[in-house]
């Protein structure tokens, strides 16, 4: 190159046409490729996504737990403290479809207990003379909806004369279904709320230590060890004993959120900056720099884009671990506490041997908490396929 | 080799010290100390409190000095094996811990080995039949160990040991055991109860490390050297042991390093559930209590476990690979 420019300086002069550039005259595109090619960047995640077919129905599933939040109080049958003194420890009381022969739709049998002196239990039997069909869009307990306006609308309860415990009840009579519906209530925003925190966190942390690099960085990676190498449950303990006792349950729940995403923010700390240093060294990126991007534009407008469909869907995969830690915490009685009611709450009772083997029904909290786990794990994972543009 | 274990050694140190002060602040935290509740605890049974003694107490302990003194005074302490004295034993902190750190210990290797044996053949299978039904389905219970939280498993496991084979309810060991100097009979005992907490804090590290094991493979197996030997005519069997194993095997070893945390995490909530005679019950208490000393050689010795856990699998994963050892340990 050196020898050709001196020989010749003058006749390579730099010529760029003024006329529009036209690709097509080059190669035509059909219509299908200029869709995909000319997709944005969700676009095409949404439709990498929507292949992943299990993936797609637990996104749905979750998204339908997530507004079945916001009408909880129409959804329970019982209000969430509504005690039945007379049917304490019910077991679950089953529901039939047909009457001696006959179909009459969903209904109960009327539901009694006898004293067993000699074991100390309550058993509960059915009375088949008494059929009571269960009633939808019924006045039941009322409630404050949103703490705006007052209902008493339920999607189902029991008729009239009759109880409907589907799960059973606890050792004050309270119904479980109705328990465990309010509890989804703390139990998925806790995850929600402690991912944005760590989000935040590992986004800023992280984003410095990857664009200063340095000392930052090496100093950034040395934290980041110390609190992954260190065992996650006894920190967590540690953390939540310092909470005073006398703090009201709503700021326990946000201090446990808070110590949740303290310990949590280092793996997507880890990510923004391994991934930003690998994006820093792109032809995309240096094409911008060379063409005078400020620095900014750089991150925030080349970037950053290409970091956050990795980084939702790495959150994503964290949410679950959050969610079994406040439940493991309450269950400990470390967590929250008792005004407030989550799954780990719930499951707190079922904390006696004795449970397992009396009143198993009381463990049923595990069920959602297993559900909306293996949800967000596959979830999860469609979406970090989805966001990979290296996978096909 | 000696460089790199030297390297490894020294780079251990400002970790520790950094954990040490981290454990330091947190069991600082909490308003008030030992000896203030140790106060409204007597007050409220209506005992007369000699101010006095809780002076000299207070000045024993060096409570009353700064938080970066009384900091030094515990983290040198520990140098020399002085790990503090525990308030509500009213014995020196290592007298306290001795025993239930070993069963802790004991579990801990014992879940890794539990965890290998299920994800090794599990892992391998999944691999080789890829997307097939019993992939998808080993891969499901996997998932399904990861979601069910440990405690309640533990529960329900108590509950059936107990009713199918007798195991006594709680402990390590038969009751009667429990005083007694260590014998065979003893130690029957105690394999006969140490099963349920292995598996249980085994069953929620097993799915990650079959999906790790399975993309690992999955990664070899699609290399060109495997296809070259399978139209030489190699065993399937042989093709896979003989080569592509081996090197997901490093992994296995790394990830020692990766799962120990979490299992001793789950030992502890663990061993609360089945009141095993480990740190977990212990640590709780201790930190309500504010037994600050207790509580944060606790909490030291968990962490202690953990990076020398690291580093020896570190360690082996470098005798074994010739690559990480002669890049001087970068992992």
């Amino acid at each position: 190159m050196a020898t050709h420019s001196s020989e010749a300086p003058m006749q390579n002069d730099h010529w760029v046409s003024q006329k529009p550039f036209d690709p097509q005259s080059i190669e035509a595109i059909s219509p299908e490729q200029e869709k995909y090619y000319f997709a944005s960047q969700w676009q095409l995640i949404w439709w990498r996504f929507k292949r992943h077919r299990l993936a797609l129905i637990c996104g749905i599933f979750l998204a339908l737990m997530y507004l079945s939040i916001l009408i909880t109080e129409f959804l329970a049958p019982y209000a969430l403290s509504t005690r039945h003194t007379d049917y304490i420890y019910s077991p679950p009381q089953p529901v039939h479809f047909i009457h001696e022969g006959e179909f009459v739709g969903p209904f109960v049998y009327g539901w009694n207990y006898e004293l067993n002196m000699q074991k100390l239990l309550r058993e509960y039997s059915e009375d088949k003379s008494q059929v009571y069909p269960l009633q939808f869009f019924c006045k039941g307990d009322p409630y404050k909806f949103w703490g705006l306006w007052e209902s008493d609308r339920h999607l189902f309860c029991a008729p009239e004369g009759a109880t409907l415990f589907l799960l059973g009840t606890d050792r004050l009579g309270r119904d479980l279904l109705s328990r465990i519906t309010y509890g989804a209530r703390i139990s998925l925003t806790i995850g929600l709320i402690g991912i944005s925190l760590s989000f935040f966190l590992g986004i800023l942390i992280g984003g410095l230590a990857g664009y200063y690099g340095g000392w930052v960085d090496s100093s950034v990676q040395r934290i980041t060890e110390v609190i992954r190498s260190f065992p996650e449950l006894p920190l967590w303990m540690a953390l939540s004993a310092i909470l005073p006792v006398t703090w009201s349950p709503l700021w326990v729940f946000f201090g446990i959120t808070l110590i949740l995403a303290l310990l949590d923010w280092t793996g997507l700390a880890r990510a923004v900056r391994s991934k930003l240093l690998a994006l820093r060294e792109e032809d995309y990126c240096l094409a911008a720099q060379l063409m005078g991007a400020k620095p900014k534009r750089v991150i925030g407008r080349h970037l950053l884009p290409g970091l956050f469909s990795h980084l939702i869907a790495s959150a994503t995969l964290s949410i679950p671990a959050m969610i079994l830690g406040e439940t493991a915490l309450s269950f400990l009685g470390l967590g929250l506490r008792p005004p407030i009611t989550s799954w780990g709450v719930l499951l707190n009772e079922a904390q006696n041997i004795n449970v397992v083997a009396i009143y198993p029904w009381l463990m049923f909290p595990v069920l959602p908490v297993i559900v909306i786990i293996l949800a967000f794990n596959f979830f999860g994972d469609g979406l970090r396929d989805a966001a990979d543009p290296y996978k096909h | 080799m000696g460089r790199y274990i030297l390297n490894r050694l020294l780079l251990m140190i400002p970790t520790l010290i950094i954990i040490s002060f981290i454990i330091f602040v947190i069991i600082q935290l909490p308003p008030g100390d030992y000896l203030e509740s140790y106060i409204s605890e007597l007050e409220s049974q209506g005992e007369s409190i000699d101010h006095h003694q809780i002076e000299m107490l207070r000045q024993q302990y060096g409570l009353d000095e700064p938080f970066l003194m009384q900091y030094w005074t515990w983290a040198t302490g520990m140098l020399v094996g002085d790990f503090g004295y525990s308030f509500e034993y009213g014995l020196p902190v290592t007298d306290v811990v001795g025993d239930r750190l070993f069963l802790t210990t004991v579990i801990s290797i014992f879940t890794i080995a539990f965890t290998w044996m299920i994800a090794f053949p599990i892992g391998m299978y999944s691999a080789t039949h890829q997307y097939s039904w019993g992939d998808y389905g080993l891969t499901f219970l996997g998932f399904l160990g990861l979601a069910t939280p440990n405690f309640l498993l533990a529960l329900v496991m108590l509950y059936f040991a107990n009713v199918t084979f007798g195991t006594s309810i709680g402990g390590l060991m038969d009751p009667e055991y429990v005083n007694q100097a260590w014998s065979w009979d003893k130690l029957k005992s105690v394999l006969e109860h140490l099963w349920i907490p292995v598996v249980v804090i085994g069953t929620s590290g097993t799915a990650a490390m079959i999906r790790r094991l399975r993309a690992n493979l999955l990664d070899e197996l699609h290399k060109p050297y495997v296809v070259t030997g399978r139209a030489k005519g190699v065993p399937p069997f042989k093709l896979l042991v003989k080569y592509p194993l081996r090197t997901a095997l490093n992994f296995f070893i790394a990830d020692i390093g990766n799962m120990l945390p979490s299992i001793i995490s789950g030992a502890e909530i663990v061993a609360v559930v089945l009141s095993l005679p480990t740190t977990g019950p212990i640590l709780i208490a201790a930190l309500q209590s504010q037994d600050m000393y207790l509580a944060g050689s606790f909490l030291m010795f968990l962490a202690i476990l953990t990076v020398v856990g690291v580093l020896v699998s570190d360690l082996a994963l470098a005798l074994l690979d010739p690559r990480i050892r002669l890049q001087g340990g970068s992992r």
